[in-house]
């Protein structure tokens, strides 16, 4: 209705503007539109009614184990969730852990795309092997991490370091933040790479070419041309990166077990409604945990983002 | 081209229809039409139950027009799948597969059959042949609600060659006190004094601790359910634990649970662990053991009560909403019988018999000479420990080394967490234990 209204008095008070929409064509718009509808109702039916039905749960009172005691609970859920304090170191361990692993991959990420964009012999071989860390499964690459890297008696990482003289490292009991970071910063730098890589691959060797006949040095080149050719490339990635980054579970459930400073709030949902058993107060966690993504993410596409915020003008 | 994908799609669809519709039937498909029945058995995928699949042919020889369908499970989807199952009165499963820890709770509940009657009724099947401790801690008000199908406790194991090294003995009995001081004899740059698990976790870390802190006088709760996890009793265990950890445990504790203080020891890492008995049986065989026939085996250490082993056991129960409640009873008292275990020993080797189940297991010629190193203490710490009461003062649940509420898992997750931080230094004991207080005594106010 609205738009039907607004498409016809633009009509009326600009005539050289947008010509009056044909009959012929209103009815194919109407149809076209619905053609689309059943689409998007079932999308939005998939999408959107779970999140109703946790917002539901979200206030109630219910325990698995206690099925004869459930109930409207009111506020009770979300109260906790303030009231016990776990939220919010949980969420600082969040944005340590996830931050860390994502400037890190993307630091390293970056060196190996610089590497990678030469030619030289075998460069596919390497290319491949280099993917592969992404291509491992998180489950396995934790199961990987702990017994054959990180293993205090026989891992490589502290045979290593035994050899130059240094003292094992008891990692999961000592550095529990750091063992997840490296393996989370493990299995990540491919995926900064590949995509940083497709970046530098898609520069204009003549802006380079033209470049150095002015008499720019790499680094220069580098940090004046590259580097801004890349930030759309390093926005995506970072996005990307920490979205996925965000949601990573398993090496926390199977190294840390959410000790020291690692119970990020992937691994909090999961103890409250598998282990503590209670969906209702799980609910709650996730609805505020959706209400504080939504939050950063909508601030921060609309001010860092340049990907964005152009797509935005055009 | 396009003709030729979209019949590809919807022929991948109509696959993947068919597929999930004939998992439904699978599952679901109680009875057939011509009398045939399909037992659906929801089971953790453990060895000794990988073994009873093994041999489910014979129970279905012995009962013609009756099959028995495996459905393995993790432990946590298991609990999650049962109470969806009975909360929708769908009965799907006709037999699940419980610890010792879910079948008091789901009998009270009204989940699961009472099996008394029918189990006391038939006298070939001897239900007092099954160990009495085990038979408490799976019954409420007299009312048993399952069957054993193996059990275990908890045990001192020792190298011996380490200790003849060192010129030690290990009593039959030790103390607390005795094995911290051995193991801090044993502790050299070669192989670790003890292992004891350091993996947060209320089933991890808090399975020996708890046991500990019943032998040092304290508790989970009192008589009406008041937390006692900052009492010093409580205390003083955790930090004799930690401290003995620290001193001449193994290096990254915080990574340690039954399986990696298993190899630690099988490779001659370490030269005592506490756990649970049934590693007796692993460190024994030759083809995945450096140290079989090397081993000591000696009871549980205490400080103040008589016995501290704890008490576990893997049962079958028959869920309220099965629609074949006597062809599930049938298997269930023939998974459990004398002859399943004559069946497996001839079938499999005697030492893949259950332990821990029935008594005349033990009597078997055969099973005493296969398990020699390991069998009579299993059943003498089996037998002496007491679910009841395992610690000093009366407790008004049954179990040892878990409290039979549904929020214990939580609780003692969250209080390992908080130990996990003290093992690695980053707080005290004293301090990690006064914030685990107020998350047991939440848990304890809805007891009361």
């Amino acid at each position: 209705m609205s738009t039907a209204s607004i498409v016809a008095d633009v009509g009326v008070e600009e005539p050289q503007l947008p010509p009056k929409i044909a009959p012929t064509d209103r009815r194919k718009a109407r149809q076209a539109r619905a053609l689309v509808l059943p689409a998007l109702i079932v999308s939005l039916v998939l999408t959107q009614i779970p999140f109703i039905v946790t917002i539901v749960v979200s206030f109630t009172t219910w325990n698995q184990l206690r099925p004869e005691d459930t109930g409207f609970a009111g506020f009770d859920n979300y109260l906790t969730v303030f009231a016990n304090g776990d939220f919010l170191s949980s969420l600082w361990a969040t944005v340590l852990i996830t931050g860390s692993s994502v400037v890190l991959s993307l630091g390293i990420g970056l060196g190996f795309a610089l590497l990678l964009d030469r030619k030289f012999l075998g460069q596919g071989i390497a290319r491949t092997l280099m993917i592969t860390p992404f291509l491992v499964m998180p489950a396995a690459a934790s199961l990987i991490w702990k017994f054959l890297m990180l293993d205090v008696n026989n891992g490589m990482v502290n045979v290593a370091l035994n050899a130059v003289g240094l003292p094992s490292v008891a990692w999961n009991t000592d550095l529990p933040p750091v063992t997840i970071i490296v393996v989370m910063t493990w299995q990540f730098t491919p995926f900064m790479m590949l995509i940083l890589l497709a970046g530098l691959q898609s520069q204009s060797r003549e802006v380079l070419e033209a470049a150095s006949v002015d008499g720019a040095g790499k680094i220069r080149t580098f940090q004046h041309m590259t580097l801004p050719h890349l930030r759309q490339y390093i926005e995506i990635a970072v996005l990307l990166g920490g979205i996925m980054l965000l949601q990573l579970f398993d090496p926390i459930a199977i190294m840390t077990k959410g000790t020291g400073g690692t119970k990020t709030l992937p691994y909090l949902l999961y103890e409250r409604a598998f282990i503590g058993l209670d969906i209702g107060q799980a609910a709650a966690f996730g609805v505020i945990t959706v209400i504080i993504t939504l939050a950063v993410a909508s601030i921060a596409l609309r001010s860092l983002f340049k990907v964005f915020v152009e797509g935005k003008v055009r | 081209m396009l003709g030729y994908k979209r019949a590809v799609g919807v022929g991948a669809s109509l696959t993947a229809i068919a597929v999930v519709l004939s998992g439904c039937a699978g599952a679901g498909g109680g009875g057939g039409d011509d009398g045939d029945v399909t037992l659906t058995l929801a089971t953790v995928s453990n060895p000794q139950m990988k073994d009873m699949e093994e041999l489910k042919g014979s129970f279905e020889e012995q009962n013609p027009g009756v099959t028995v369908n495996f459905v393995q499970m993790e432990e946590g989807d298991l609990r999650a799948a049962v109470t969806a199952d009975v909360a929708s009165k769908a009965g799907q499963y006709d037999i699940v597969t419980a610890g010792a820890y879910e079948v008091p709770q789901w009998g009270e509940l009204g989940w699961l059959k009472n099996l008394t009657p029918d189990l006391e009724d038939d006298a070939d099947y001897d239900v007092d042949d099954l160990l009495e401790p085990v038979r408490t801690a799976i019954s409420v008000d007299d009312k048993q609600y399952a069957v054993p199908f193996y059990g275990e406790s908890s045990i001192t194991m020792y190298n011996k060659e380490m200790f003849d090294a060192a010129g030690l003995e290990m009593p039959n009995n030790p103390t607390w006190q005795q094995i911290a001081d051995f193991a801090k004899q044993l502790d050299t740059p070669e192989h670790a004094g003890i292992c004891l698990r350091g993996k947060p976790g209320w089933g991890d870390l808090f399975a020996p601790l708890t046991t500990v802190v019943q032998t040092f006088g304290g508790t989970w709760y009192d008589e009406d359910w008041n937390a006692q996890v900052n009492a010093p009793e409580f205390k003083e265990a955790v930090n004799f634990y930690v401290d003995l950890l620290e001193e001449s445990g193994e290096p990254d504790p915080v990574s340690n649970s039954f399986t990696e203080c298993l190899n630690l020891l099988s490779s001659g890492k370490v030269a005592m662990w506490y756990d649970a008995s049934v590693a007796a049986s692993i460190l024994e065989d030759p083809e995945s053991s450096e140290v079989a026939g090397k081993m000591g085996y000696a009871h549980a250490p205490v400080v103040e009560t008589e016995e501290s082993g704890w008490l576990w056991s893997w049962n079958l129960a028959i869920p309220e909403t099965t629609k074949n409640y006597d062809e599930a009873l049938a298997f269930v008292k023939w998974a459990t019988s004398k002859e399943y275990h004559q069946l497996v020993g001839e079938e499999l080797g005697w030492t893949r018999v259950p332990p821990g189940a029935r008594n005349s297991t033990y009597e078997i010629p055969e099973y005493q000479e296969a398990a020699a190193a390991f069998a009579p203490i299993t059943l003498e710490v089996m037998n002496s420990v007491d679910p009841v009461q395992p610690g000093v003062n009366p407790q008004p649940w049954v179990g040892i080394q878990y409290v039979t509420i549904p929020e214990f898992q939580d609780v003692g997750n969250q209080v390992a967490q908080l130990v996990a931080d003290a093992i690695a230094g980053r707080t005290t004991v004293d301090e990690a234990l006064e914030q685990g207080q107020p998350i047991a005594q939440t848990a304890g106010d809805k007891q009361k």
